[in-house]
């Protein structure tokens, strides 16, 4: 029989234990007050730097003003920590209700997990807006997963000034022209290129480009199907980059320097002190939000053709970043979506310069001489690669930058790349 | 040793027969322990399982269980990997450090703050404020401080005339550079055990060996040092445990880098169970740093501690 005390112990144990399995479902808790229920929501988005920060916010409020029923929990993270942010909440077992995504191999995964929503028919009214171009990264099987917010491509930012007191007149062309203005850079002791080694992924953008510009675009978008990256012109990309890399081009301490830091890439940049970096559309705003900006001394060219490359020089390497959806997410994230992306609102965006025309039409709204010339170069590309470590799984992704900073830091040859982003595409295809 | 021994009374209360009838049903210790038990098997054992299962699978973590089988597979490209290599060398690098200048360094420092000196008590919390840190914190503070260009460690060399160095920038000396920090964030805390271990040592026996003719080194170490050796042995098994799972330092600080010549165990686990979604593999290295860690703890225990845990057990004798 048990004692008086073995049941309060029991009791208390129990008690406990029911302390501990009380779960509440915060995410999407509805209210049976009068008028239309109360629905929260969280947005996962990466605008920490300014204008779009401002914009989101305002974006929010504005919604919420109209729509008093709907709290919007916006969730901005910085960059490099946004994505393992949501690789861990996605490995949890539910997608963000809104989120920024880049689409790609990396939404393509989530979508195969069945956390991402099809977007196709709630959104089929506003889907037609978007450029062709833009809408590409989020679609798969015909179906849509996503609608992109911003477009774009990367390119070399330099610093006019820097580039004059170097004594060149005219930005490079030629793979060729660009090393011998590293080398005059660098005899007018100015630090050519500011990279972040840290954050790894700046640094595939050169072996990308390159690969693009020697192997071809075509060659580049097989190699991803066929899971075969060894050959000779991969391997010839990685030896112009260590051709590059042997000038000793980058800023001191680059290898552990970081994008967005106090004292990384884009500050390094912003601050005048380096001579140009290979960054997509969003670099001016970060170069003025983490190192104050150069202003009107920004110049913008596209990345060099290289001698007897079988690439075309106009085509483009980059993206954007769009909107996806969470498959358990409540009807009100789809319509702040349309909200959010209609003309009157977006467009707003595109007037500060904090991203590049999506919707048609939309080109009059572009203000901004950076934004401008980006739109333009992509308006007359002829081809176009989303970033390799969105475009494929995020194994192989992440393998091409980590492979390609080890080239940098002289760990690894050009071989070795084209070894090691083979091994692992081909593993993560069987 | 002081006054007349209490310990049979004590041990009569206890276990007087009233006492010892009241509630010591083999039940009410289960339910005693029930809370903590379902807490151990649902926090520990069951992740500790679960990643023993997920590390024979390839699988990326995403959508419903695993499904794709490869036995060892996983943990055969652990052994040949140059990353993991790299991770077992820092990992021990790291701890040699720790364990020939961090812990010794500490341990003079306790000797010193142990004596009576002014302001005695303002130089312990001094020491001790590293510790309450979070690693965090720390770490932004050091990579801000050891940054190339604008970082206060290389501004100060600069004015004083001397080289500047290249701290977390290059692979030669990143390791240092973390260890400094490391040290930095934990020779307070060892500082403290020493510290609590010195004022256990009776005076008398430093006192009797003095008067045998020893000095200040003698005294220390055939007096302080033999009797300080639980202590001793406690801090060293606290370092080696802390340099197996380092983490947060070393991950806000360099993410492994450069070129993963700062990486560990825990920063790899991370690098490609998150950023690479390869929860497969990144659970087989779990399993592997869980299996260094226990059998580390088992050894140690059983070898190193032994005597100091006979103590303890002898103690719960007594009193039974």
């Amino acid at each position: 029989m048990l004692s008086r005390r073995s049941v309060v112990a029991l009791t208390a144990s129990a008690l406990l234990l029911g302390a501990c399995g009380t779960s509440n479902d915060n995410g999407s808790n509805s209210n049976a007050s009068s008028g239309p229920k109360k629905v929260t929501f969280e947005y996962y988005n990466l605008s920490t730097a300014e204008p779009m920060k401002s914009f989101w916010a305002d974006a929010i409020k504005a919604y919420t003003a109209q729509h008093p029923n709907v709290t919007i929990k916006n969730i901005s993270i910085e960059n490099d920590q946004y994505k393992p942010k949501i690789a861990t909440l996605t490995q949890s077992g539910k997608a963000p209700d809104l989120f920024a995504t880049w689409g790609g191999g990396v939404l393509k995964q989530q979508i195969d997990a069945g956390l991402v929503k099809d977007l196709s028919g709630d959104l089929s009214g506003i889907i037609p807006n978007f450029t062709t171009a833009s809408l590409a990264a989020y679609q798969f099987d015909g179906k849509t997963y996503g609608v992109p917010t911003d477009i774009g491509m990367v390119g070399f930012w330099y610093n006019k000034k820097l580039f004059e007191k170097a004594g060149i007149s005219q930005s490079p062309t030629t793979w060729t022209e660009f090393l011998d203005d590293v080398k005059k850079l660098k005899a007018a002791g100015i630090t050519p290129i500011a990279l972040a080694g840290k954050a790894k992924w700046p640094g595939h953008y050169y072996w990308a480009y390159l690969a693009m510009r020697i192997a071809g675009l075509g060659a580049l978008q097989q190699a991803s199907t066929t899971h075969d990256f060894t050959g000779p012109d991969f391997v010839a990309a990685g030896q112009q980059l260590k051709a590059l890399v042997d000038l000793d081009p980058f800023q001191k301490g680059f290898l552990n320097a970081d994008y967005s830091t106090p004292d990384g890439q884009a500050a390094t940049m912003g601050k005048g002190k380096a001579a140009m970096e290979l960054m997509g559309q969003w670099a001016p705003s970060v170069e003025k939000d983490s190192g104050g900006g150069i202003g009107g001394d920004l110049g913008f060219f596209t990345f060099p053709m290289v001698d007897g490359g079988k690439g075309s020089p106009t085509d483009a390497f980059g993206g954007g970043g769009g909107l996806s959806v969470g498959a358990q997410a409540p009807p009100e994230v789809i319509d702040f979506v349309k909200f959010a992306l209609s003309e009157a609102e977006h467009s707003k965006a595109v007037k500060v310069g904090g991203v590049l025309p999506v919707l048609k039409g939309e080109e009059s709204a572009v203000t901004d001489p950076n934004t401008k010339v980006v739109a333009e170069n992509l308006l007359q590309s002829t081809g176009f690669q989303l970033y390799l470590d969105q475009a494929y799984p995020p194994a192989v992704g992440q393998e091409v930058n980590d492979s390609v900073a080890q080239l940098i830091a002289g760990k690894f040859t050009p071989d070795q790349v084209a070894k090691q982003i083979t091994d692992t595409a081909k593993n993560e295809a069987e | 040793m002081t006054g007349p021994d209490t310990r049979p009374a004590l041990t009569e209360t206890l276990s007087s027969p009233r006492r010892r009838e009241r509630g010591r049903g083999p039940l009410t210790a289960f339910g005693f322990l029930l809370p903590a038990l379902v807490l151990f098997v649902v926090l520990v054992l069951g992740p500790v399982l679960l990643s023993v299962y997920f590390s024979f699978y390839k699988w990326n973590g995403l959508g419903g269980l695993p499904q794709n089988f490869i036995g060892f597979d996983n943990f055969t490209r652990l052994w040949n990997s140059d990353i993991f290599q790299g991770d077992l060398r820092h990992g021990g690098i790291l701890l040699l450090l720790s364990l020939c200048l961090q812990l010794p360094f500490s341990l003079g420092i306790a000797v010193l703050l142990n004596q009576k000196i002014r302001g005695r008590a303002f130089y312990r919390l001094l020491f001790f404020i590293p510790y309450i840190l979070s690693e965090a914190v720390t770490g932004v503070l050091f990579t801000l401080v050891m940054s190339p260009d604008i970082g206060l460690a290389n501004t100060l060399l600069r004015d004083l005339g001397l080289p500047e160095w290249t701290w977390l920038s290059e692979p030669s000396s990143v390791l240092f550079s973390l260890f400094l920090v490391i040290s930095w964030k934990y020779f307070g805390f060892h500082t403290i055990i020493y510290l609590a271990g010195l004022q256990g040592i009776p005076k008398e026996l430093q006192e009797a060996a003095r008067i045998d003719g020893a000095g200040n080194w003698e005294v220390f170490r055939h007096v302080t040092l033999p009797l300080l050796a639980p202590t001793i042995r406690i801090s060293v098994f606290l370092s080696v445990i802390g340099s197996i799972q380092l983490f947060d330092l070393v991950y806000i600080m360099t993410g492994g880098g450069p070129a993963h010549s700062s990486e560990t165990m825990a920063v790899s686990m991370v690098d490609y169970g998150v950023r690479r979604t390869q929860v497969g593999y990144s659970s087989a290295i779990s399993v592997v740093m869980f299996l260094i860690s226990l059998l580390f703890a088992l050894g140690y225990q059983r070898f190193v501690m032994r005597r100091d845990l006979e103590g303890a057990t002898t103690t719960t004798g007594n009193l039974r």
